[in-house]
Order: C-alpha cells, then structure tokens, then sequence
C-alpha cells in the first residue's frame, strides 16, 4: 500500500462507499484515489464490484454511505448530468452515442455552439470536432451519422466528448474488451497524452499485460471491497492475482463423485469467423466439464455453436458417435441435448405461463392427443418434475415470473430433464441467484452428473467452476487457453489462463 | 510499444455535400414525385392545366401540414394516431365559431383552431410521457375519444361555412401570381420547421429521444418536455390544417377527417420518415404528402380506378420501408465482418 504522501491533492476519492440492492450487498467497501496526470487499475473478479464503483462515480447509483470527494469538496451526486458537471466523464464498454446524428452532434449534442438566431453553427461544430479528433490523432468524418461505427471509434467519440466537456477524470470501464491490437494502441496513446495534460485516468481490464503497461497504480477490489492500492512497479502479476482471488474456495461446492464413463460429446476443431476457432474437447456421462473465462470470451457462443443455434464455419460436433447437423436445435434436442440459458427470463422461459406450462414445453408432443394438448396430462408431469427438483411455487397456475430466480432456474431445469437428455449445456446457472438457493442449484447439477447425464457448465464464477467441474477449459479471446484437470485447477492459473496472454496450451 | 498512432485526419473533400442531397431520401422521394407528374402529364396534357397545378396544391396544402406535425411526432419515436379527429373537432369547430360570432374577424378563428388543437395534442402528449405507455396505444385511445366528442357535439348538424361568412370560403381560392395563398403558407411552415428541426438545439433534441430515449435521458435532455412539445405542435398544426379545412371543403360535420391519420402516417413513412424515430426531416415528410395527393389525382388523370389507387399507395409505403430495412441489414452485415475480431 502506498499512503499518498507528498503527491498533489487528489482530483477525485471515494472512501467506505457501500451500496445494497435489496439484501444483495454490491459495494461494502468501495474506496478509490485518482490522482491528477496517474493512470489508475481498478482489478478484481467478475462481480467484486467494480461496476457499482464506476457507478457510483457516474452517479448512476446513489452510495448508501460513505464519503465521496472531488478536487477536495465532497459531493453527492443525484443524477449522471451531476457527475459530468463536476468534469467525471465514464465511457463504458459499450458507449451510448445516437445512432441516427451525426458524430460532430453527439460530441456537441445539448450544448451545440450557436450563432445567430440563436440557431446551431454548424461549420463552427464541424471544425470543433475536427479540432478534437486532430488532437486524438483518429481520422473520423464529423459529418457522418454514428450508426455503423466500430466499437472502438465509438470509444474515441465519447473520448472526445469527455475532453470537450474539459473532464478532469476519465473513467473507461473494460475499454479494451472488444477492440483489436491497433485500436488498443491508439487508445493508449490517446490515454496517455491525456496523462500528460494533467487528467486522471480509472482504467478498468482484465488484461494484466495492459494494466502493468498503462498504468501507474492499481487497486485490487474483492467481493466489494476495497483490498490494496499499489504502485505497479511494485507488485507482479501473481500478487495482484493472490490479493484478487484471496479467500478459501473448496468447501463451498461439492460435487459429488460419479462414475466417468463414456464420451457423449465431442467437438473438434469447431470455428467461426470472428467470434472463436479452433474448439476441440469431450464431455463424458458422469462428467462436468466447465467452460471458464472472461464475459466476452466466445464461451457463450461456443455452447450456441454446439446447440444449433448459430452457425460454424468448420469442425464437427458429435454426440455419441453420431455426427450433429448443424444449425438445427431441433436436431440437437433430438440427439438428447438440453440447453439452460444464460438469460432465463427471456430464452429459457415464458415469463406470463404457468409453472405447469413452462415445465412441460419440451413435452408438447407427447402430451398431445389429437394434436391438442391434454391438460391433466400436462398437470400430472409438471407436477412430477416440479416435486423431484423441490421447485417452490403455491401452485402450479401461477404464472413463473411469481417464483424467485433459484426456483425460476429449477422450472427451466425440470423442462430439459422432462426430455430424458444426455447432455446438459448450462450457461451461467446461478446469475442473480440468492447465496441460499444458490447451493441448491448446485447440488441439483451435481447429482444430474452423479446420474450419468454429461454437463457443460459456463460459469464466470470462479468459485463455482473450481467447485464443481470435473475439467476446466479456459477460453481467452476465442480459444482455449488452457485446459485443467480438477486435481490441477488453482484459482490462480484460472485466472491466468482467462485473463494474460495464453501459456502454451496444456 | 510503438508511438502514437499516424497524425491521420479526416479531411473533407469537396462535392461531398452535392453528392449526400442525390443520395438523401428526401431526393428520391422528389425524384418519384416528378417521374409522375412528367409521366402524367405526357399521358395527359390537361393534368398540368393552370387550374391543375392550382388543384394539387390546395388538394396538398392540408396533408403537408398535418404531415409536418406527425413527422415531429413519429421522430420522438411516437405517433399520433388521433390527428383525423383531431381534424375533424378543429375543423366542426370552427363552423360553431362562425355560427356563434358571425362577425368574427378571421385571424381569432385561425387562433382559436390551432390552440383548440394544440390543447387537443396537449392532452396525447401528457397521457404519453405520465403514463409511460405507447403512444400507438393512447392515441387510438384519444382518435376514438375525440371522435365520440365530435359526434355527441355534432349529432347530424353539418356547417357550410364555406358560404357563411364568404370571405372565410373565398380564403381558399385567392393566389398570388397564380399560387393559392394556401399552399404559400404551408411552404412558409415547412420551411420554419425545417429549420428547427435542422439548427435548433431543442429540435435536435427530438432526433436524439428517437435515436435512444434512455441516452437521451442520461445526457439531461428533458424527454418528456421535448415529447409532449412535439405532441403540442402536431395538435396546433392540424388545428390550422382543420380550418384550412373547413374553408376549402365548405361542410363540416361529425365524420370530418375520419381515417386521415393512416392517410398521414402512410405520408410522412413514405417521406422517409422512419416510424422507429430518430431520423428522416420535416421536408421529406412534405413531399411525401404532395407524392400521395399527387398520386390521387394523377392516377385518376390515367383513368386508373380507385381501387387500384390505393393498392398503389400501400406498394409504396411498403417498398419505402423495405428500402430502409435493406440498408440497415447490408450496414449490420458489412460492420460483423469488418470488426470481426482476428481469432
């Protein structure tokens, strides 16, 4: 830790900020120094709160608590146009420009320079954007609508806007997660000579490699807390990743044993052009095999991929022995493949239909007399499926959206299972599940395995991944980067794996 | 690491400007509606008479300003389905003004129709932003209200205010060098709106709440204000478009403007207007409505038959849509493969 002695007056702080949604405790400890002309890390795990901390800064959340200062006067702030007044400027991983103005309108968009009349000057906004975009040294038409724009000249253009707004610290959440190697260079030069003009920088990655070549300091935070603040001279990769990860993994989720036995999933050499190549892995009866990595990696994409629901440009899925058609879930569904979504409320449920319904929707056909359906019938499996997987719901008529997320997860479950599958694919299985029910997801997917069905598990939770699979694939920008047995996964070379460049793979 | 990236700036080219008016769809809309008055016109030379081009420009002046005020409506990402009515208790409306104070001077029933109707558009714009619900949705609500108040107010009772007083008939008929007073004040109002909405910070505003209402949100630009604005003045405009009205086609009952705001919808969409909000101009919406009144009278000129008109009016708003969906696909196409990640 570095006690800010004799360095200038910090532009911006945050002490002790906590923030709760409900029971959920986001921010415990959300504590942060920006000093002027520093580029600073903000580090920690999927969900350690970095996000509430932007937020809080953007005044998109209100602290519960805390004591929050800018250029030495503390400051609350109500509303993001409160943040921007006091020179905080965020650009988020994906900015937020108006697709149908032009770039120079959205730079100027509210605060267009007028001449007479009162009407906007336009040749004085174009070469004012023109001005900008010289100083950022990127070469963008002023005049072209913003629809249509990559990502990372999206990034620029909010870039642009912060210094037009004179923005005294710039706020960039995971910038660099969609942009090429290019485009990351630039955005660093633009970084940098914005250091030199005196701006403090909050730089959030996942990519040590960039943390330890941009920045000045760093900030680890876990599960909502603040935990260290360093010069990155002074520490290593496997130090921050020791202060990120910092807790006792093993006894939260056991799985338990089951009989590994033969392939029922395997995939080779899957590609597609742009979001991942190359994929190759087995899933086993009795086996959990866990997909890890960072948001945006293309593991999503992959189980999508496997199910027929995006196309591949090469490589082959086989699902006991036989070859998969691809493109069609029909067909995957037909081979014995369940598929949980990641977003349950919208791919996984009908959120307006019964409990009853939800639960029997793979079973159409069967319950199906004469082509309609037979609603005793439909009641008595429901009812089946929802007692075996201990759903708690009043009654079988209440319409999904009443259940809690656990319970809603259970519904979506007990439909897949309904289908007698082989193969599970489980894309992020507790997202926005209570601690509590959390556990019971888990021991339901752990004795699905002990009962020979083979899983996929996505999972960005670290703990979770480490608990509850058998094999670990790390992805890293669309391929795997390294692939761990349960006896050699350490929270450490996870996090590794999914987040610097990849060691040869294993 | 490398330094910097090259001092690479845009520079604009000249002729670029020329180049967008030929590509913009206010051009195309204006090339479809001369393509038909020329083919027209060869077809038969009567079409473009001095009394002919007189007739399209009265028969137009109404739907350009009703036109003007939906497109403020439809670029907020909105729509006022309820202006037919809106039109038809405007327009009975003055009729009652002329039958109660016969002397009446004109411009106070020119006021009174367009506060009446902005009052009227007040009414949607409130419903809309405090509710929180579509508009699609609470201006079918408010067409049907409006029309049920307009027939309890009329019953059967129809004005001919067209004869009584005469000046206020005559109105529509006089011109200068040849053009009816009319259509010179619809040009007037598109051209102020044009300019709003082209070089004014709050007309801008309105592209920005239909482009991404919550972004719009999150950079202080006061939503609701801007919407129930926009509301405001598509009801004022259709005010005056209701006495333009009641002095153009002399009787004025309960079922006056029943059905234009599809009429006027299908105008300002075919005007490039998108009905998702966000882009298109006043000025294409004009011209959408002169292409459709236009439309009506040429293929009448063609001794087409009415059927086949309307058929003809739905290809085209359909093939206007289409033309937009195509371009946006082949933009979202181009962009997946170009910033495709190197994986």
């Amino acid at each position: 830790m570095t006690p800010p002695t004799a360095q200038p007056a910090p532009l911006l702080s945050l002490h002790g900020a906590t923030k709760s949604f409900g029971a959920v405790i986001a921010l415990s400890d959300g504590t942060i120094e920006i000093l002027p002309g520093e580029i600073h890390a903000l580090v920690g795990e999927n969900g350690a709160g970095k996000s509430t901390l932007v937020k809080v800064l953007a005044g998109v959340h209100q602290p519960d608590s805390g004591r929050f200062e800018v250029d030495g006067a503390p400051v609350v702030f109500r509303s993001p146009a409160d943040s921007k007044a006091a020179g905080i400027s965020v650009i988020y991983q994906e900015p937020t420009l108006f697709p149908d103005l032009t770039v120079a309108e959205n730079i100027f968009i509210g605060r267009q320079p007028r001449g007479r009349l009162g009407l906007i000057d336009r040749p004085q906004m174009r070469r004012q954007a023109r001005e900008l975009f010289t100083t950022l040294g990127v070469p963008i038409d002023p005049d072209r609508i913003a629809d249509g724009l990559s990502i990372a000249d999206q990034q620029i253009i909010e870039i642009a806007k912060a210094i037009s707004l004179d923005a005294k610290v710039l706020v960039m959440d995971e910038p660099t997660a969609a942009l090429s190697g290019v485009e990351v260079e630039r955005l660093f030069a633009v970084a940098r000579s914005l250091k030199a003009r005196g701006a403090g920088i909050l730089f959030i990655s996942h990519r040590f490699d960039e943390v330890f070549d941009l920045c000045d300091r760093v900030t680890v935070m876990r599960d909502g807390a603040f935990i260290a603040t360093h010069d990155t001279k002074d520490i290593t990769v496997d130090g921050l990743v020791r202060e990120m990860v910092g807790r006792d993994i093993a006894t939260l989720y056991p799985k338990q044993d089951a009989t590994i036995g033969d392939t029922v999933l395997s995939v080779k050499n899957l590609s597609r052009a742009g979001v991942f190549s190359d994929i190759s892995f087995d899933v086993h009866s009795g086996e959990i095999v866990a997909l890890a990595g960072l948001v945006g990696a293309g593991r999503t994409e992959v189980a999508r991929a496997v199910f027929g629901i995006d196309r591949y440009d090469a490589g082959s899925v086989t699902v006991a022995g036989k070859r998969l058609r691809a493109h069609s879930p029909q067909a995957a569904i037909d081979a014995g493949m369940g598929f949980v979504p990641e977003d349950r409320r919208k791919q996984g449920l009908v959120m307006e239909l019964s409990v009853a319904r939800n639960a029997t929707l793979t079973l159409r056909k069967q319950l199906a007399r004469f082509g309609l359906i037979d609603s005793r019938r439909e009641r008595a499996a429901a009812e089946d499926w929802t007692t075996r997987l201990q759903v708690k719901t009043g009654s079988q008529d209440l319409s999904v959206s009443t259940l809690s997320g656990g319970n809603q997860q259970k519904v979506v479950i007990a439909k897949w299972l309904a289908t007698n599958p082989k193969l599970l694919i489980v894309d992020e299985p507790t997202r926005g599940i209570d601690v509590g029910t959390k556990s019971e997801v888990h021991r339901l997917i752990s004795e699905l395995a002990g009962q020979g069905i083979a899983v996929l598990m996505i999972s960005s939770e670290l703990p979770e991944v480490l608990g509850m699979a058998d094999t670990i694939l790390v992805m890293h920008e669309g391929r795997i980067s390294a692939r761990l047995s349960r006896a050699e996964a350490t929270a450490e070379a996870v996090l590794k794996a999914a987040s610097a460049t990849p060691e040869s793979v294993k | 690491m490398t330094q910097a990236t090259p001092p690479a700036v845009y520079e604009p080219r000249a002729g670029r400007a020329i180049g967008r008016i030929f590509v913009s769809r206010e051009f195309s809309v204006f090339a479809a509606l001369a393509v038909l008055i020329i083919v027209t016109e060869v077809v038969n030379p009567r079409f473009l008479s001095a009394q002919g081009i007189k007739d399209l420009l009265l028969n137009s002046t109404i739907f350009v300003i009703m036109a003007v005020g939906q497109a403020l409506v439809i670029i907020t990402k909105n729509v006022d389905l309820s202006v037919g009515s809106i039109l038809g208790l405007t327009a009975y409306g003055t009729g009652a003004v002329f039958a109660t104070f016969p002397h009446i001077p004109l411009p106070f029933v020119f006021l009174i129709g367009i506060v009446f109707g902005a009052i009227l558009g007040a009414i949607n714009g409130f419903i809309v932003t405090l509710a929180g619900v579509p508009a699609l949705v609470i201006t079918l609500g408010t067409l049907y209200i409006f029309r049920g108040i307009n027939n309890a107010w009329a019953g059967s009772n129809q004005y001919f205010v067209g004869n009584e007083p005469a000046e206020f008939g005559n109105m529509s008929v006089q011109t200068l060098f040849g053009i009816p007073w009319f259509a010179l004040g619809a040009l007037v109002i598109v051209i102020i709106f044009a300019i709003y909405m082209f070089s004014a910070r709050s007309g801008r505003d309105l592209y920005a709440i239909g482009s991404d209402t919550d972004a719009a949100r999150l950079f202080g630009i006061k939503v609701n204000a801007r919407v129930v604005g926009a509301f405001v003045a598509c009801g004022a405009l259709t005010g005056l478009a209701g006495v333009l009205y009641a002095s153009r086609f002399n009787s004025v009952g309960a079922d006056t403007g029943t059905g234009f705001e599809l009429q006027i919808v299908a105008a300002v969409v075919v005007g490039g207007v998108a009905i998702f909000g966000g882009s298109g101009t006043v000025t294409g919406a004009a011209i959408g409505a002169v292409l459709l009144t236009t439309m009506t009278g040429a293929l009448a000129a063609l001794n087409v038959s009415k059927f086949w008109q309307q058929a003809i009016v739905g290809v085209l708003i359909i093939a206007a849509i289409l033309l937009d969906r195509i371009l946006s696909i082949r933009t979202a196409r181009k962009l997946r493969v170009s910033e495709a990640r190197n994986v």
